[in-house]
This record gives C-alpha cells, sequence and structure tokens, in this order.
C-alpha cells in the first residue's frame, strides 16, 4: 500500500520527468550537496571532462566548417588551374592545391558538409524510426514485438557494406540522398533494439503501474513514463553512431559506390590522391586527419556521456 | 542438445528467406525508381534496342513488376489466367530468384555471359587464404593481449589496450589500409629491395604494395593483417573482460586454495571459460571480415571477391554485385549458424535453456 502512495506522489511529480527512478541513485547520499536531477549532474561532470570538451570542440570546429565554409575559406574549391597541380602547403594556401590544381584547404572545407549532413540526416532518421520502432515493441510485447524483432533480425544478417553496396550499385544515383537512405535502412535495427531493451526493462516498474491505474492512456505512459528511460542510451549510441556514419560515408566514397568526383568529400580527396602518398603525403594527410579527427571526437564524447549518464559509474 | 538444434535450425529457414527478401527488395526498389540497370553498363556507348532487350532479358531484368514502383515483386499474374489457390496469381520475381539459387544455384551472369558462380570459384582461393591470415593474427594477437591485459588491470599493458582500442576503432579501414601500403609497402618495402642480404621472400614477397602472383601467400600477409586489425581490438577488450570477470570466480579461488600452481589455475581455470565469448565473437567477424575483405581487397589489388565487388560495382555491373553479395551474405548466415551451434557445444547453459 504504501508503496502504491510512493509511486503516486512519484507520478505526481510527473513534471520533473521520467528520471523518476534513476534520480534515487544521486540522492542517494545525503551528505553531499549535489542532489540535482541525472542531466544536471551529467552535465557538470562533462563539463570537467578535457577528453569531452575537447572532442566537443572539435565537433563544433568541424560543424560549422559543414554550416557555413564561407566563414572558413574565401576561396573557390572549384576554381582549379592546372599548372598549380601539386604544389605544396605555403601561407596563402595552407594546404597546397590538389592534382587537378585547386585549393586544397578549400576543398577540405567544403568536403566536411556531406559527411557530417548525412551522418546527422542519417543518424536523425535512425533514432525517430529505430526508436518508435523499437517503442512499440517493447510496449506491446506479443506479436508486435514479434514481428518487429524478426525484421530487426533480417536486417541484421545483412551485413552493412556489402547491402550498402548493392543499393548504391542498382540505383546509381549516389548523391546524398541515397547515401542517408542507405545508411538509415540498414542501420535502424541496433538503435530500435537498444531502446526495446530499455523499454521492456522499465515498463513493469511501480510508477508505470501506478500511472496506468490512475488512468493514464497508453500513449502518455509511453512517451512520459517509459521512454525517458531510455532516452539516455540512446544519446550515448547516437553520439557514436554519428562518428561511424562519418567514416561509412568516406568508405563507401572511397570504393567508388558513394559521392563522385565533382563533388567535394574527404573520401574523395583520399581515394584521388592514394598513389602520391610518398611524393606528396600531405594531400592525404590533411583529409585522413580531419576524418580521423571527427570520428575518434564522435567516439570519445559517446563514452564520455555513456560515463556521465550512468548512475553505476559515480 | 537435439531440441536446441532443431529449433535453431528452424529458426534459420526463416532468416534466410526474410534476408533474401531484404536484398531481393532493395535491389528491385532501386530498379524501379533509377530505370534499367543495364543502360549503365554500356556506359557511353547507345545500345541498339534489340541489344537492350536482350541483354536485359537475359540478366534477369526484364520482369514487368520491376517497372512498377514500390512493388515486392512476389505474385505475377499468371498467364494462363489461373494461378496458385484458385486465384489468378502465380510465383513473381522473387520466387524464381529464390530457385534459381538454392535449385539450380544460379545467381546470374556477368556482361560477358559469364556465369557469377565461376568468377566467384577463381575469386575464392585468395579471399579464404586473407580469411585464414586476418583470422589467426587477430585470435593469436587479440587474446595474448587481453589475457596480459585482464590478468593486470590498471598496468600499462592495460591502458595500451584501451587506447589502441579506441584508436584502431575510429581509423576507419580503407585510410588505415592506404597508408600501411604507401609506408610498409612502398617506403620500408623500397628499403629491404635496396639491399642484397635481405632474402626475396620478404623484401619482394611480404613487403609489397599490392597482390603478387608470384608469392601467393607471403603477399598476402600484410592485407591480412590490416583486415584483422579492425576486430583485433575487440577481441582484446573482450577477452580482457571476460578474465576479469573470470578470475573473480569462486572456482578460481578454490582453485587457488588447494595450491595449483599459477600456471594451472590461469591456463585451464580462468582461460577456456573466459574464452567461449571470445569464439563466438571470432566466428560471428568471419562474416564482417568478409565484408572487410571489400576494402582491403581493393587496396591491395587482391584479385579476391572483395576486388571483384568493387570493380563490378564501379564499372556498373550489378548483376555480378548483387549475385556476389547474395552468395555472401549466405555464408555469413551459415557462419553465424555454425557459430551457434558451436556455443550451445561450448556452454552448457544455452543449450538447457
Amino acid at each position: 500500500m504504501s508503496d502504491l502512495t510512493s509511486a503516486g506522489a512519484a507520478v505526481g511529480g510527473a513534471p520533473v520527468g521520467g528520471d523518476g527512478p534513476t534520480t534515487e541513485a544521486t540522492t542517494g547520499g545525503d551528505g553531499k550537496e549535489r542532489s540535482a536531477s541525472l542531466w544536471a549532474d551529467a552535465r557538470r561532470q562533462l563539463v570537467r571532462d578535457p577528453v569531452f570538451v575537447i572532442a566537443a570542440l572539435y565537433i563544433l570546429v568541424v560543424g560549422s566548417m559543414a554550416a557555413f565554409p564561407k566563414l572558413w575559406t574565401s576561396q573557390d574549391p572549384r576554381a582549379c588551374s592546372t599548372d598549380r597541380s601539386r604544389i605544396g602547403p605555403s601561407w596563402e594556401h595552407p594546404f597546397g592545391f590538389d592534382l587537378l590544381g585547386c585549393d586544397y584547404y578549400a576543398h577540405a572545407i567544403y568536403g566536411a558538409r556531406p559527411s557530417m549532413v548525412i551522418a546527422v540526416m542519417a543518424t536523425s532518421a535512425i533514432v525517430i524510426v529505430g526508436g518508435l520502432l523499437g517503442l512499440l515493441a517493447g510496449y506491446y510485447g506479443g506479436w508486435v514485438d514479434t514481428i518487429i524483432s524478426r525484421v530487426m533480425d533480417i536486417f541484421f544478417s545483412l551485413p552493412f557494406l556489402l547491402g550498402a553496396i548493392v543499393f548504391l550499385t542498382v540505383i546509381k544515383r549516389q548523391n546524398i540522398w541515397t547515401i542517408t537512405m542507405v545508411l538509415f535502412l540498414l542501420a535502424w535495427p541496433t538503435i530500435a533494439r537498444i531502446i526495446r531493451g530499455s523499454v521492456i526493462s522499465s515498463k513493469d516498474l511501480d510508477y508505470v503501474h501506478a500511472a496506468k491505474a490512475v488512468g493514464a492512456r497508453n500513449s502518455r505512459l509511453m512517451f512520459r513514463h517509459v521512454l525517458p528511460n531510455a532516452i539516455a542510451p540512446m544519446l550515448v549510441y547516437a553520439t557514436i553512431v554519428l562518428g561511424s556514419f562519418v567514416a561509412a560515408e568516406a568508405t563507401l566514397t572511397f570504393l567508388g559506390v558513394g559521392l563522385q568526383p565533382p563533388a567535394q568529400s574527404w573520401g574523395i580527396m583520399i581515394s584521388a590522391h592514394q598513389v602520391y602518398f610518398l611524393e606528396d603525403p600531405w594531400l592525404l594527410l590533411f583529409p585522413c586527419g580531419l576524418l580521423i579527427g571527427t570520428v575518434l571526437s564522435f567516439i570519445l564524447m559517446g563514452d564520455a556521456l555513456r560515463d556521465a549518464l550512468d548512475p553505476k559509474f559515480r | 542438445m537435439g531440441r536446441y538444434v532443431i529449433r535453431r535450425l528452424l529458426q534459420f529457414i526463416p532468416t534466410v528467406l526474410g534476408t533474401m527478401f531484404l536484398l531481393h527488395y532493395i535491389t528491385s526498389l532501386a530498379i524501379q525508381f533509377s530505370g534499367n540497370p543495364v543502360r549503365a553498363m554500356f556506359g557511353d556507348r547507345t545500345p541498339s534496342p534489340a541489344q537492350l532487350q536482350a541483354l536485359t532479358e537475359r540478366l534477369g531484368y526484364g520482369d514487368p513488376c520491376l517497372s512498377r514502383k514500390g512493388d515486392p515483386c512476389l505474385w505475377r499474374v499468371a498467364a494462363d489466367g489461373n494461378g496458385w489457390l484458385g486465384t489468378s496469381l502465380e510465383p513473381g520475381l522473387f520466387f524464381d530468384r529464390l530457385g534459381n539459387i538454392f535449385f539450380r544455384f544460379d545467381f546470374g551472369i556477368n556482361l560477358r555471359q559469364r556465369e557469377v558462380t565461376d568468377l566467384v570459384a577463381d575469386a575464392i582461393p585468395f579471399t579464404l587464404k586473407l580469411l585464414v591470415i586476418a583470422i589467426i593474427f587477430e585470435a593469436v594477437v587479440g587474446i595474448a593481449a587481453g589475457v596480459l591485459a585482464g590478468l593486470r588491470g590498471g598496468s600499462f599493458l592495460d591502458y595500451m589496450v584501451k587506447i589502441s582500442t579506441v584508436f584502431i576503432i575510429s581509423v576507419p579501414i580503407f585510410v588505415l589500409g592506404v597508408v600501411v601500403r604507401e609506408f610498409v609497402g612502398v617506403k620500408f618495402g623500397n628499403v629491404l629491395r635496396g639491399q642484397d642480404w635481405v632474402p626475396d621472400l620478404i623484401s619482394a614477397g611480404i613487403f609489397t604494395p599490392g597482390f603478387k602472383a608470384d608469392y601467393p601467400f607471403a603477399s598476402l600477409i600484410i592485407p591480412g593483417m590490416v583486415l584483422g586489425a579492425v576486430s583485433l581490438a575487440t577481441t582484446a577488450r573482450l577477452t580482457r573482460t571476460s578474465i576479469m570477470e573470470n578470475i573473480r570466480a569462486d572456482y578460481v579461488r578454490t582453485a587457488k586454495a588447494k595450491g595449483l600452481t599459477n600456471k594451472r589455475v590461469i591456463g585451464v581455470h580462468t582461460l577456456r571459460n573466459s574464452l567461449i565469448p571470445v569464439i563466438t565473437f571470432l566466428g560471428v567477424d568471419i562474416g564482417a571480415a568478409m565484408a572487410g575483405a571489400v576494402v582491403t581487397e581493393t587496396i591491395f589489388n587482391v584479385p579476391g571477391i572483395g576486388r571483384l565487388v568493387t570493380f563490378s560495382a564501379r564499372s556498373g555491373e550489378s548483376s555480378v554485385v548483387v549475385g556476389v553479395v547474395t552468395m555472401l551474405v549466405l555464408v555469413v548466415l551459415i557462419a553465424n549458424l555454425l557459430v551457434d551451434l558451436l556455443y550451445a557445444v561450448l556452454d552448457p547453459r544455452i543449450r538447457y535453456e
């Protein structure tokens, strides 16, 4: 009985959200002054973490390159002249010139956009669709769960790179949209599985039963009480997946089934200049460095988020 | 055990059919939205309508459902008006393809009318060698590093494993491959080739920037190591975690208390149990490595299945890509099935579930 009333209090305090069950872990320590919510605690920990701050700053820089390339360079990456082919870095042209005599720095700046746009669009799509399907499967169980889980199994058994190559070869139109679509199509089950797991583990908690007893509708239960528990693992996974999508775009482009040469992309920069590595290593060094830095930053951010959002690590 | 095997085998059938359908639907959708892929095979040349028609039919792209957007091509209207079960429908393109694959072992043909199965048969020895090298490298180095890191948590080696894991995960395999090829194969190889005392097998065989037919095994060692490096980090981390878990288990403490030598406690009691998840991972990784071979073989110019896929993709020969990938997916599925069965043999907790 007392169980129910305390759970009812938790429901009454619904505005502070589904953080309800997780905050207990942090408010438990009575002597400490920090008794804020999970998110406030996590924020405080992240700001103090130098790895996270550096990674976030790097992503901010790359993000601004993608959003406002004009901010970083006044050169036009398409203004090329072959008599400047492969001239080394200089003060006015910090990355030198590429094979076709285009300004390499401008190419690198403009090359950030397709990678970031594809990664962000594909990640939002898998979060929305995968999250929704995972929520439905976990919440309703039964045949809904069976169908969604079987479909997820099928998508899992198709290796990512092979599926992407087939789709992009057959469709022949290899642009930002088709690459985003294939990344989304082949990657949504992972996030759905994560959400499904955390929904199943939290849908039988007392405060959910209490909310149901008070008469909350299914949609309210799902989005208000069950889903917030799944936000933390979803956020961690989404951060890491952003990095792997940037890498995947570059890999597909390198193999020749991704973006095609008139477009600017780090993958194109690497694949076009790979044979000049020994004479002019900077032609490969700059795009590789930018690419690895971006992927690494996303992964490190994800790791830091995981540590900050998991009360067990406190 | 018997019941587990049967249940797993029964689950295998819908998964195979589902995956085949997924692959089929992805290609069908792509064709429906972008038109006949045969046109792309001719490049700049304009084929005559008859030529185009003949090749389209021969490659299996002539089905009318491929011009209806979104049609899954499952059923078609029967020619004589009465199809299956009293309806006017009969099995469509998807079932034709399934029949070709499973009953006639026909995975399609390339532009020069060669069977995809022939192309794969020519290419598979190289890919197999590459995979064996990759898996051995990954297992030996990964498990050794993981065991050492797990036994001494917090040591220098433990940090090394941790940092290298993050680093290897964040370097895309094609960047790693290109850098290794240029630095180790070309630069370091050139130094070696300039010395008289280095045997040819090492200077021209192992440290070569690309595959050489004269050294069919030696020249695959470095590509194999690059391919294995991707999962090396995961193997090491997995071994490390599971050693750390098991070393605190009661039976290990009992073994120590009985006065057994450290070698026996670690080698027999801890390691055996810790390796179960690692072996499973290595099995699943065979599938991932097949996909990774596409990149590695392209970079090191190994004439295996992966390079076949990339080259056909670049020249727009979609029939070859679809055929080879279908075959690879089947191999991956069978590998996963075998791993699951192996897991049940190794770990009794699974089969009595």
